[in-house]
Order: C-alpha cells, then sequence, then structure tokens
C-alpha cells in the first residue's frame, strides 16, 4: 500500500480514539473524582471510609457470585463438550437453541421465575407434598424403632431466599459459559487427541490431559463472564432475594436513583471496579492466551 | 459407550429445559384470562389486544427500535473505521493501549459502567448549570459505546485474515487505495461488520442496566418500562409483548437458517458432491 493510504487508514481510527477517551476514559475518572469528593467538591476520604460498613455486603457478593459461576460451569462444561461433538447440524440447532432465551427480555425471564418458585406456585407446592410424604414415612420409621422425630415438617421456601438468587444468576448468565468453551473445543486440533490415543491414552486420560487444558482459555473467558455481571447485579436480587439478600449492585443503585448519595456510590463502584480488574488479572494468569477475547 | 451417548442424549434434554422453563411459564400466562401472573385462569387473547393500546409501552418500543438502530448504524460504521486504523497502527503501545481500552466497557460491569457516563453527564451537565441531562441523546451515547468494543472484536479478525497482496494487486492494475478498500477489503471483513452490526443491535434491544442510569425520566425504553412494570404487579401484557418478540425472532432464526442451509445445499452439489 502507498503511504498515503496507510496514513488515510489510520487517521479513519481518530473519531473512534477521540469517542474512547471521552465516554470510557473520562467516566472512569468521574467515578474516581467523585469517589474522593464531598458535596462542594472538596477532595475528602469520608466516603472511602463509609466502605467499611458494607464489607459484608461486599463478602456476599464475591460469595454468591462464586457460587453462580462454579455451578454454571459445573453445568456448561458437559453441555459445551456434548454440543460440540455432535453432527454439525444438531450444533446449530443446539447453539441456537441457547442464544435464542437472550432474546427474552433478562428482567421477565427473572421474574417468570419468581412464578415458578412462589410458595403457592406448581413447583413449591409439589416439592413440599413430597418432602411431607417422605417426612411422613421417616417418622412411621422411627417410631416403630421406637422414637420419634422431635419437630414437626416444616414446608421449605424457595423464592426470596439466596438460592433463588443463585439460580437467577445461573440461569441468566449460563449462555455466557458454554458460547466459549464451545468455541475453544471446537476449535481445538483434533489431531492432537487422535496422537494421544495412538500413544497410548485412554479415553480418561485423554479428556484430563488434553481437551481440559486447551479448553482452559474458553473456561478462564467463560469464568469473567458470568462472575462479573453475577457479582454486580442488583436485578435478580431484588426479585428473588427479597429483603434478606442485599448485594453490593442493590447498595450502588440504590444511592444513584433513590438515595441521591453520588458520593457514596462512586465510591462503592470505584472499589467494586477494582477488586474485577484484580480478579480478571488473576483470572488471566491462569490461561496463556494472548489476551484476546473469545465471544 | 453406549452409556455415554445415553448421557449425552438426556443431558442436553436437561439443560434446555432448565434453560425454557420460564419461557414456557412465560408464555402460558400470557394467554392467561385473569390479570395475575401466577394463577392460571384460562385462555384468552385479551392482553395481546391490550398491548396494542398501551400507549406508553408502544412509546417506548419505538425509542428501543430507534435508539437500537441509530446507535448499532454510528456503533458499526466507527467501530469499523477504528478496526482497520488499529490494524494499521505501527506504534505497538498505542496500539496496546487502544484494544485495552476498547476493552475496558467489556470487563467492566455494567453497573460501573452505566454510573461513569451517568455521573459524566449530570457533571457536564451541572457545568452548564442544566438539570436533566439525561434523555434520548445520552442514552444514544452510551450504547454506542458498549457497542463499540463488540464491533472492533468482530471486524479484527477478519481484517488479520484478509490478504495484503489482494489489495496491492488491486492498486497495481489501476484502482486507487479507496477504490481497492470498497472493492478488495471490504468484501472480505463484511461477515466481521454484520455480525458485529448484529451483536450491536441485540445488545442495544437487550439492554437494560446501562440505559437505566443513563435514560432519564424523558425516553424510556423497552426494558426500562418492563423494570418500572415490575416494580408493581406484573400484567400479563407484558408477557404476550415479550412472547410476540421471541416468536418474531424465532421465526427470523428458522428462516435465516433455512436460507443458509439452502445455499450451502446448492454449493455442495454445484460441486458435485453429496
Amino acid at each position: 500500500m502507498g503511504k498515503k493510504s496507510t496514513l488515510l487508514s489510520r487517521v479513519i481510527g481518530a473519531p473512534y480514539i477521540l469517542w474512547a477517551v471521552l465516554f470510557i476514559i473520562v467516566p472512569i475518572g468521574m467515578v474516581a473524582y467523585y469517589a474522593f469528593t464531598d458535596a462542594t467538591g472538596a477532595f475528602t476520604f469520608d466516603n472511602m471510609l463509609e466502605i467499611g460498613k458494607y464489607t459484608d455486603t461486599f463478602l456476599l457478593s464475591i460469595w454468591l457470585g462464586l457460587l453462580a459461576t462454579v455451578i454454571s460451569l459445573v453445568i456448561a462444561y458437559p453441555l459445551a463438550y456434548i454440543i460440540a461433538n455432535s453432527g454439525e447440524n444438531r450444533q446449530k440447532i443446539m447453539m441456537m437453541l441457547i442464544m435464542l432465551p437472550m432474546w427474552m427480555n433478562f428482567l421477565l425471564r427473572t421474574y417468570s421465575w419468581m412464578t415458578i418458585l412462589e410458595d403457592n406456585g406448581f413447583l413449591t407446592t409439589t416439592l413440599n407434598s413430597v418432602l411431607e410424604g417422605a417426612y411422613v414415612i421417616l417418622d412411621e420409621a422411627v417410631k416403630i424403632l421406637g422414637g420419634g422425630l422431635k419437630k414437626p415438617f416444616e414446608p421449605i421456601h424457595l423464592i426470596n431466599t439466596r438460592g433463588a438468587v443463585v439460580l437467577g444468576m445461573v440461569y441468566n448468565f449460563l449462555p455466557y459459559m458454554i458460547l466459549p468453551i464451545y468455541t475453544v473445543i471446537l476449535k481445538m486440533d483434533r489431531s492432537l487427541i487422535e496422537a494421544a490415543q495412538d500413544l497410548g491414552c485412554n479415553k480418561v486420560q485423554v479428556f484430563k490431559n488434553i481437551t481440559i487444558p486447551l479448553s482452559l482459555p474458553g473456561v478462564v473467558s467463560g469464568f469473567t463472564m458470568v462472575f462479573v455481571p453475577s457479582v454486580s447485579t442488583f436485578y435478580i436480587s431484588q426479585k428473588l432475594g427479597g429483603t434478606g439478600t442485599t448485594l453490593i449492585g442493590d447498595i450502588i443503585e440504590t444511592q444513584f436513583q433513590t438515595a441521591n448519595n453520588f458520593h457514596l456510590g462512586a465510591s462503592l463502584s470505584f472499589v467494586l471496579m477494582i477488586l474485577i480488574f484484580i480478579c480478571l488479572a488473576v483470572m488471566n494468569k491462569f490461561s496463556d492466551d494472548d489476551g484476546e477475547v473469545i465471544i | 459407550m453406549k452409556k455415554k451417548s445415553l448421557f449425552s442424549k438426556i443431558y442436553p434434554v436437561l439443560v434446555f429445559g432448565f434453560l425454557y422453563a420460564p419461557i414456557a411459564v412465560l408464555i402460558l400466562f400470557s394467554f392467561n384470562s385473569g390479570k395475575s401472573t401466577a394463577v392460571f385462569e384460562g385462555f384468552s387473547l385479551r392482553w395481546y389486544e391490550e398491548i396494542f393500546r398501551d400507549t406508553a409501552t408502544l412509546e417506548a418500543f419505538k425509542n428501543t427500535v430507534i435508539v437500537a438502530v441509530v446507535s448499532a448504524v454510528v456503533s458499526t460504521v466507527m467501530g469499523t473505521a477504528a478496526a482497520i486504523a488499529i490494524n494499521n497502527y505501527k506504534l505497538k503501545w498505542f496500539k496496546q493501549a487502544t484494544l485495552t481500552t476498547t476493552n475496558i466497557p467489556m470487563m467492566n460491569p455494567d453497573i460501573v459502567t452505566g454510573i461513569s457516563m451517568m455521573l459524566l453527564f449530570v457533571f457536564i451537565g451541572a457545568l452548564f448549570g442544566k438539570t436533566g441531562t439525561l434523555g434520548f441523546t445520552t442514552l444514544t451515547i452510551a450504547h454506542v459505546t458498549f457497542q463499540l468494543p463488540y464491533v472492533i472484536l468482530n471486524v479484527l479478525p477478519k481484517l488479520r485474515q484478509t490478504d495484503i497482496h489482494l489489495s496491492e494487486a488491486a492498486q497495481d492494475l489501476g484502482c486507487t487505495p479507496i477504490q481497492s478498500f470498497f472493492k478488495v477489503v471490504l468484501p472480505q471483513i463484511m461477515p466481521g461488520i454484520i455480525s458485529g452490526l448484529m451483536m450491536a443491535f441485540t445488545l442495544s434491544v437487550d439492554d437494560f442496566i446501562i440505559s437505566y442510569f443513563v435514560s432519564g425520566t424523558t425516553s424510556q425504553t423497552l426494558p426500562i418500562r418492563i423494570f418500572s412494570m415490575t416494580k408493581k404487579r406484573v400484567t400479563p401484557d407484558m408477557y404476550a409483548l415479550s412472547t410476540l418478540i421471541f416468536l418474531a425472532i424465532l421465526v427470523l432464526l428458522v428462516v435465516s437458517n433455512i436460507i443458509t442451509a439452502r445455499s450451502e445445499g446448492k454449493k455442495k452439489s454445484k460441486k458435485g458432491g453429496a
């Protein structure tokens, strides 16, 4: 290419560079600015010190987010593996079926779980009658042995529990775990597997020594794609967690939408952002991909 | 061996059951004759009639489509240009810095992206002594911003795959650099641009969290409207609306799959293969 055209091809990036500075870098600077100032604009550490009150909320968010991510991984890996090893048509259909739910509004899908998990809903009542039946049988059995269960049967609740929040996270973000793992397994060099088999590896050994290490970048990518939205969610915890499960996203949302304390909200967001970048950096250490994101 | 194939048949069914259970519930209750989203009273189409009378929802739907179209087009054009430029940057640190910045909106939690832009808009508004800066413009700016990385990351790999000799050959044969770009490079990266555009559009239609912080009260999109409705008790009209959207997408996907399958079939039969 001529010198002129390469110059031109670099200059057309200028609008984007300007845009990225204005709307990516400057806003992050704004978060930092609000985090370290008070209402008058004076520098202060007060907001940061106030965050100490929310340590438990941070820990709970990270714990539930991690739990949801690990469960997603356990569910997604076998599925991604099965899909990647199916025939071409089956692959296409199954991938479409995985993408399709994402087109239904995320709020309504979550709201729909409220219907399913409700105390007088179908699932809870069935589960409770099965459990009660089992309990009565157990009670009779203990009586025959000359005892008796101490506590009467207590029906379980599904909605407004932490379990429901984790379920909501897994449900909403599972496709983000399946997609990258499927992509890496599909792109994997099949001749490596054949070579390992030729060299005497059995199926388990091939899976352990070839498939898992080679699919690690997909796992790392999926891990972050599920963990980040799970940790920072506020809608799922509001709808499925009731009043008992307040996550860090809920508190940030409150500061901006109802409490109007932008400075505290900004400092919480600032800490959340730093925490997530640390997590991402640690995760990237585990995979030796060249920093390219797998979508 | 047989046991394994049984597992690989049953397991996807279980996962898909999990993925589709709430959607099935949602579609079922969109036909409820009663007002509840929990107790099914009987079959009716009343909620489907209702949504076409609900002006606020229709307005929100219109806003959603406008913002999605405008932002997807802007981000695709700007993102494609950016990808070409990034691909040509010679300064290594500059290239890396640009790519890292591009990754930020994808790695940052949506809530942080949302509030960071909200703070910027509010701050600028305050500088000019105005309140209520949040609206259609800020919403569109935010959507363009979170779509850009996806466009760039869809186009960049295609650019790396293009054969540089082809555009050189075109120029040797008398094309100007701009002609050779439109005739040689652009067709090659088109699949990446299209998938970037589709992704940008989808993300825009689906986005709630970022929009929620930057849209203000005047320009509601559909997800924001749904959010404000789910604060109270939801009536099945929302379910009816999303069922319609869901069916439209389903039809679109099935048709496009059939078309690609047919054209692939033709290619194969032309080649003389099975």
